[in-house]
């Protein structure tokens, strides 16, 4: 599938909501928490069957969080950066696990560093850091005093 | 015996009485084949491998049986970094060995954390939660840094009287 295709598809698919970009040969939509279940559902389906979630990671920039889905279609050979825009005030969006099991251990990552909930994980806990942290150390105003 | 105070021991071992002979018997068993835990942190644990295999051979001073399970062990060979979430388990392979039992913090991140000590995972040096008895420098010590440390490590515990622990002065 190419890319100007997959762009087509997702236009119709997202109504005029969000924003279709690319980016080093890889198109890039960008949305809201809002849309996300309904998108994913879509790009699960044999339609785009985007069959794999390749990475999930976030990044804190200074007016919003945003959640970063690499995703990659084994048969269509296609690749795709999904971008959801979440607030710094109410950091919490619908978690994929039920759509992509791999995204399990990825969310806990995200919000053991960066405190994203993800609403209806079935054990958002901490999976790198001790049980007893405080904080979120890859959030930009995390402060850490040196202990030696 | 218990009545027996330390000093009273060394003086007593200077006229050569059984007793203290068997513990140096026994001391003299326990530093030449110090058996280490199968247990390795991050790349320094590789220059361990490298130590115990054929190059640099620590099979030739009786050191070579790393052993798969705490409880036939006699050293913990801390080798690399300790994180916050790994301290208790490091702890708990400590408390499950038995004694006599010794402990070699192998690298700077092992001894003070090295360049990850800032960070808010890291502990600053294995001191901080399990005692040490030789610091190997290096980042990673070479295999015979290592062998060296398991040396000096001998020599401490053949000489208890000269490497003596804290609380028994």
């Amino acid at each position: 599938m190419s890319n100007d295709k997959l762009k087509d598809m997702l236009v119709a698919d997202l109504g005029g909501k969000g924003e279709i970009t690319e980016f080093l040969s890889e198109v890039v939509v960008t949305i809201t928490s809002k849309e996300l279940l309904d998108l994913a559902n879509k790009l699960k389906s044999d339609k785009y069957d985007f069959d794999f979630l390749v990475n999930l990671t976030a990044v804190d920039f200074e007016e919003n969080f945003t959640v970063v889905y690499n995703f990659r279609s084994l048969s269509n050979k296609t690749k795709l950066v999904l971008r959801v825009v979440i607030s710094k005030e109410e950091p919490s969006l619908p978690s994929v696990i039920g759509i992509w099991k791999t995204a399990d251990w990825q969310e806990r990552e995200v919000f053991d560093l960066l405190g994203i909930i993800f609403t209806g994980h079935p054990e958002l806990h901490r999976i790198l850091l001790a049980d007893d942290f405080e904080g979120y150390p890859l959030r930009k105003d995390y402060k850490f005093d040196s202990r030696r | 015996m218990g009545q027996i105070k330390n000093h009273e021991v060394e003086e007593l071992v200077q006229n050569g009485i059984v007793v203290t002979s068997v513990e140096k018997v026994l001391n003299w068993g326990r530093g030449n084949s110090l058996w280490p835990v199968l247990f390795g942190l991050a790349c320094c644990a590789i220059e361990m491998m490298a130590a115990g295999g054929s190059r640099f051979d620590l099979a030739r001073f009786g050191y070579e049986i790393f052993r798969p399970s705490p409880r036939q062990a006699d050293l913990l060979i801390v080798s690399g970094t300790v994180t916050d979430k790994m301290a208790p388990l490091v702890k708990r392979i400590y408390e499950q060995m038995p004694e006599p039992k010794y402990v070699i913090a192998m690298g700077s991140c092992a001894i003070s954390g090295g360049p990850f000590v800032d960070s808010y995972n890291v502990v600053p040096g294995v001191d901080t939660i399990i005692p040490v008895d030789v610091y190997v420098p290096g980042c990673p010590p070479r295999p015979e840094a290592l062998i060296d440390g398991m040396l000096q490590l001998k020599k401490k515990i053949n000489n208890p009287n000269v490497a003596r622990l804290m609380e028994n002065v």
